[in-house]
């Protein structure tokens, strides 16, 4: 057996080559789905925006289908919705995703998991990338999802993003604390 | 639905610790609390490993801008295969790093080594179906950084690949053998296995040279490889 390739850091300087063409809007106007935006900031332990992080997404279609071979449900594919997005913190450690609502999909207990928007987050100072999910407010099967009941109760609602008070908009706020009081909960799998 | 089998775990002394206090920079980003070990499931297997706008590459870094790069031009090839030594074909691969001189082309590197107006020290390719890539660059030169007195990278080159699955996501650096800088790097020395580092110095090979022209350097990818059994369904 093949030795794994270890982890190194994407350093300060990864914009250039991983962020030629950032991917924000992962919405075409025919897009099905309800449209939601995600915002949020990166801070670190001292409560510091880090402006040079890199935020991934990847998701499942409003039917609750990723766009992969080995994702063969019968849910139907959307030709007009890829479920990847990616994109640099600016300077006030900020990020947006202009996005579509995520079906449920099959957990590994043949149960629904909750709608999640799976995040890999990238950074100078981070030698591995660290793995978490932004699950939506108000979501009826947040109760029952083996990953959120994995997590302490207290730590839950750094997983669970907030609905923000703007008319007419469904703006989730979602920020990702790397380290201390409030740490987002980061996953191993 | 079948139940794709999930990747298997990575021996925790592969990749670095989360907080490495020798690298300065980890201090206030490392995750204090341990992370959520928890079961993969279809989100975690499947991943963006066909996304529309990779098609295009840019495998050769060593023209720009009408002309020529400045530097030792060097052909860096190998395979991405998974832990069964199996080939992993369609892998995106991105690749940045600095010029001859050890300055990157971005805004906010203060090293006062001269910029490359040929050289934008950016590429990409996808791995074929035997797992192989090449990408002809050229040689990066060591910069200084920040982190402690007198501290200098050695020479690297920055790789992200995707592999088939999030699971598989992997951002690492390649550097080159024989460099003195490697003993007193602590990006490099975070890496606690022994073995796992050296995987991480790429190997010249006169087979990958390109007479009259480049180097070769041979350095090849190892991502997770599957468990033998599916997920429990
Ligand atoms: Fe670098």
């Amino acid at each position: 057996m093949a030795l794994p390739t270890s982890s190194q850091t994407v350093g300060p300087f990864f914009s250039c080559g991983l962020l030629r063409n950032p991917l924000n809007d992962l919405v075409r106007p025919e897009t099905r789905g309800d449209r939601i935006t995600i915002v949020g900031r990166v801070l670190d332990g001292d409560g510091v925006p880090v402006p040079d992080a890199m935020i991934e997404i990847w998701q499942a279609n409003a039917d609750g289908r990723y766009r992969h071979p080995e994702d063969d449900q019968e849910a139907r594919l959307d030709p007009a919705f890829e479920g990847f997005g990616r994109v640099g913190t600016d300077a006030n450690g900020a990020f947006r995703f202009n996005t579509i609502k995520p079906g449920a999909v099959p957990g590994p207990d043949a149960k629904l998991q909750a709608p999640h928007i799976n995040v890999t987050v990238f950074a100078r100072g981070l030698l591995n990338h660290l793995s978490t999910r932004i699950y939506l407010s108000g979501e009826v099967l947040n109760a029952t999802d083996k990953w959120l009941q994995a997590v302490k109760e207290s730590r839950r609602r750094t997983l669970i993003a907030t609905p923000e008070n703007a008319p007419g908009a469904h703006v989730y706020h979602f920020d990702i604390v790397l380290q201390g009081k409030d740490e987002t909960v980061f996953f191993d799998f | 639905m079948k139940s794709p089998a999930p990747y298997r775990r990575i021996a925790n002394e592969v990749h670095p610790p989360h907080l490495y206090p020798d690298y300065k920079s980890s201090l206030a980003r490392a995750p204090s609390h341990a992370l959520v070990r928890v079961k993969q499931t279809l989100s975690e297997i499947t991943g963006p490993s066909r996304s529309r706008d990779w098609r295009d590459g840019d495998a050769d870094l060593t023209h720009a801008n009408g002309g020529e790069a400045l530097g030792e031009r060097i052909m860096v090839a190998g395979r991405v295969l998974d832990e069964d030594e199996r080939p992993v074909s369609g892998a995106l691969i991105e690749i940045w790093q600095a010029n001859a001189g050890g300055r990157y082309a971005h805004p906010s590197d203060q090293h006062g080594a001269p910029l490359d107006p040929h050289f934008t020290g950016i590429g990409r390719t996808v791995s074929d179906d035997r797992g192989a890539y090449q990408f002809m660059t050229i040689k990066p030169g060591a910069y200084p950084w920040g982190n402690h007195p007198n501290a200098w990278r050695p020479n690297h080159i920055h790789f992200s690949l995707f592999g088939a699955g999030l699971a598989t996501r992997l951002v690492t650096q390649m550097y080159f053998p024989g460099d003195p800088l490697l003993e007193l790097d602590p990006i490099f020395q975070s890496v606690p296995d022994e073995a796992a580092r050296s995987r991480l110095v790429a190997k010249f090979d006169i087979d990958v040279t390109q007479p009259n022209y480049a180097l070769g350097y041979r350095f090849d990818f190892v991502l997770r490889g599957r468990a033998a059994t599916p997920m429990e369904a």
